[in-house]
């Protein structure tokens, strides 16, 4: 079952979010999706890994595939978790659509000692020249939907989550930005890393 | 070892001859009671089971099923008494979740139970007669103590896993809690970390049924040559409806009524669902002790995991290697969703390695006993992948 998985490659965001989680660690990924990042984790990193996905279809397709993952909601369901429970914590593309994604970051770095958080840019340079030329709501690869169906209900630009993690003491230990080709180059300059990435991932620690 | 496979003793009394059945046995002396949680002593018992599939050289693919309220050990076979199919051979067999060409399956009767397990219906050896009221009252903690002991029997150290639904569940819970281990895996179906007050007075209703009727004669009928039949049939009518669904019975049988064309003005079955029901009590009768009833519905209102560890359920877990897959039904109400996500809380707290799906399905309660396909796919994802943790062949 898992080799079926694999010879299709993951996403490259999940590639980069792989690529920062030392072998045999405990992780947990939140909103795990179909479970496509924690088997690859599984098997290529031999991490002992656990998930939370929302949706039913996800969650039987997971534990279908012997993954660890619980049916439960990301904004009420980490608050069960014990302080560092787990080395790393995974928040892939779904701080966006998060009831309370400031308490969200706060949990994921009680209940891990690392998060990696990824999601999309809203100050891509795409996305502010469809707001400045069409004058409606940004649609793109990254962001699909209509404005009256999204669930991103809170989304950001890296220069605003940097803003957030700067207030919570959060310490950034890496950062990346993946531009509309997903080539990822380390974020250096915010300026131009926010101009320029379509998709953000950081490494973080309290 | 001390295995029988029958002894004739002629009975008197109506009902199930146990003696008679085709099953397993474990037969322990007085010098191994079953100490109960209660503090008394069942001084020599019998434990009747079955099994299916092989044991593997090493001994680690045993699985242990524990059956709910009314099942018994024909869990994947046709039921010497009713003639019917096993009441989880959708489960249990060749390919099927339980795949018993991969595993050996172990179900056995609990304790307290009728079906060749020790309980009131059976000789109190102390006696002579039938134990009735004077069986002492047990929990589900006693029943997997005794099924700890018919492990220990058949020299089985570990299980790979350990499931089932509804009060099966709960064995699975106290399995998990009170032998870590020896188990391996739990999968705990369609059940709740305690019982409810709702489902306590469900509970109680069917004992006041079966305490009602003449019959009954003081939990002695079998020394009167007579059953409650009325009572226990009431109280099996009533605990089905908990074991379906409003929307379930409204699509079985909505208004419809029974072989007639119009209402008839009296106390007759005039709707299917009447009818239904009536005859899920009167074939029960025929296969299920009355006392027995009580008892395990007994343990069953007694069962609550958090009394152990000062009433926090996740002190419960703290530590556990056992690895949880714990499931739920959307439309069963008498063990809801949020029961589960109670254990399955309890386990994140105590960082366990947990999975939790909620299957929709309109079928109620019974659906852990039905034909649906996201059930059945989850289970045997979880039991595989489990298989590849714990290094079994497949």
């Amino acid at each position: 079952m898992i080799a079926d998985t694999l010879r299709k490659a993951i996403r490259v965001d999940l590639q980069l979010i792989a690529d920062m989680i030392e072998p045999r660690s405990r992780v947990l990924d939140v909103g795990c999706g179909d479970g496509a990042l924690l088997e690859y984790l599984t098997t290529f990193k031999q991490v002992d890994g656990r998930g939370i996905e929302l949706s039913s279809e996800g969650v039987n397709a997971c534990v279908s595939a012997g993954l660890s993952v619980i049916q439960g909601n990301a904004d009420t369901d980490l608050v069960d978790y014990p302080e560092h429970a787990f080395d790393y914590v995974i928040l892939s593309q779904t701080l966006q659509a998060m009831r309370a994604p400031r308490m969200a970051l706060e949990q994921l770095l009680r209940i891990g000692r690392r998060a990696i958080v990824s999601f999309p840019n809203f100050a891509h340079w795409r996305v502010r020249y469809y707001l400045l030329m069409r004058g409606r709501m940004p649609m793109s690869g990254a962001l699909p939907y209509s404005w009256y169906d999204t669930p991103n209900i809170h989304l950001c630009t890296i220069r605003d989550f940097l803003e957030l993690c700067r207030e919570l003491g959060i310490t950034i230990e890496r950062s990346l930005a993946l531009d509309h080709a997903s080539v990822p180059r380390a974020i250096s300059g915010v300026v131009s890393a926010n101009l320029f990435g379509e998709q953000a991932v950081f490494l973080l620690r309290k | 070892m001390a295995v029988e496979h029958a002894h004739a003793t002629p009975r008197a009394q109506t009902g199930v001859d146990t003696s008679r059945l085709p099953t397993d046995r474990v037969v322990f002396g007085p010098d191994r009671p079953l100490r109960l949680d209660s503090g008394a002593e069942l001084p020599g018992f019998t434990v009747a089971y079955r099994t299916y599939g092989t044991l593997n050289a090493t001994k680690s693919n045993a699985i242990l099923v524990c059956h709910a309220l009314t099942g018994d050990q024909y869990v994947a076979e046709t039921h010497p008494v009713t003639g019917k199919r096993g009441w989880w051979d959708l489960v249990v067999g060749p390919g099927l979740v339980l795949d018993t060409d991969k595993y050996f399956v172990i179900c056995p009767n609990v304790i307290g139970g009728c079906m060749g397990t020790t309980g009131p219906m059976e000789i109190n050896p102390a006696t002579g007669e039938p134990y009735g009221l004077s069986f002492p009252v047990i929990t589900i903690g006693d029943m997997v103590r005794a099924q700890a002991m018919l492990l220990d029997e058949l020299g089985i150290e570990t299980l790979f896993a350990v499931v089932g639904g509804s009060m099966g569940g709960m064995q699975v819970l106290e399995w998990a809690v009170s032998y870590p281990e020896r188990v391996f895996a739990a999968v705990p179906i369609a059940t709740a970390p305690h019982h409810s007050a709702q489902n306590i007075a469900f509970n109680e209703v069917g004992r006041q049924a079966i305490m009602a009727d003449p019959d009954w004669r003081g939990g002695a009928y079998q020394r009167h040559g007579v059953r409650p039949r009325g009572g226990l049939a009431v109280a099996r009518m009533a605990a089905h409806i908990t074991y379906l669904s409003e929307a379930a019975l409204q699509r079985k049988f909505g208004r419809r009524l029974q072989d007639r064309e119009a209402i008839t003005y009296g106390f007759e079955a005039d709707f299917q669902v009447e009818s239904y029901l009536r005859h899920q009590g009167i074939t029960f009768v025929e296969r299920f002790d009355a006392n027995s009833y009580l008892y395990i519905t007994r343990a069953i209102d007694y069962f609550d995991l958090s009394t152990r560890n000062g009433g926090v359920l996740a002190e419960v877990f703290r530590g556990t290697k056992v690895r949880f897959c714990v499931i739920s039904f959307s439309s069963d109400w008498l063990y809801p969703t949020s029961e589960s996500r109670l254990i399955v809380q309890a386990l994140n707290g105590a960082a366990a390695n947990v999975s939790f799906a909620e299957i929709q399905s309109d079928k109620g309660h019974d659906a852990f006993l039905l034909d649906e396909p996201a059930f059945l796919k989850v289970f045997g994802g979880f039991l595989t992948g489990a298989g590849w943790h714990r290094g079994l062949e497949g």
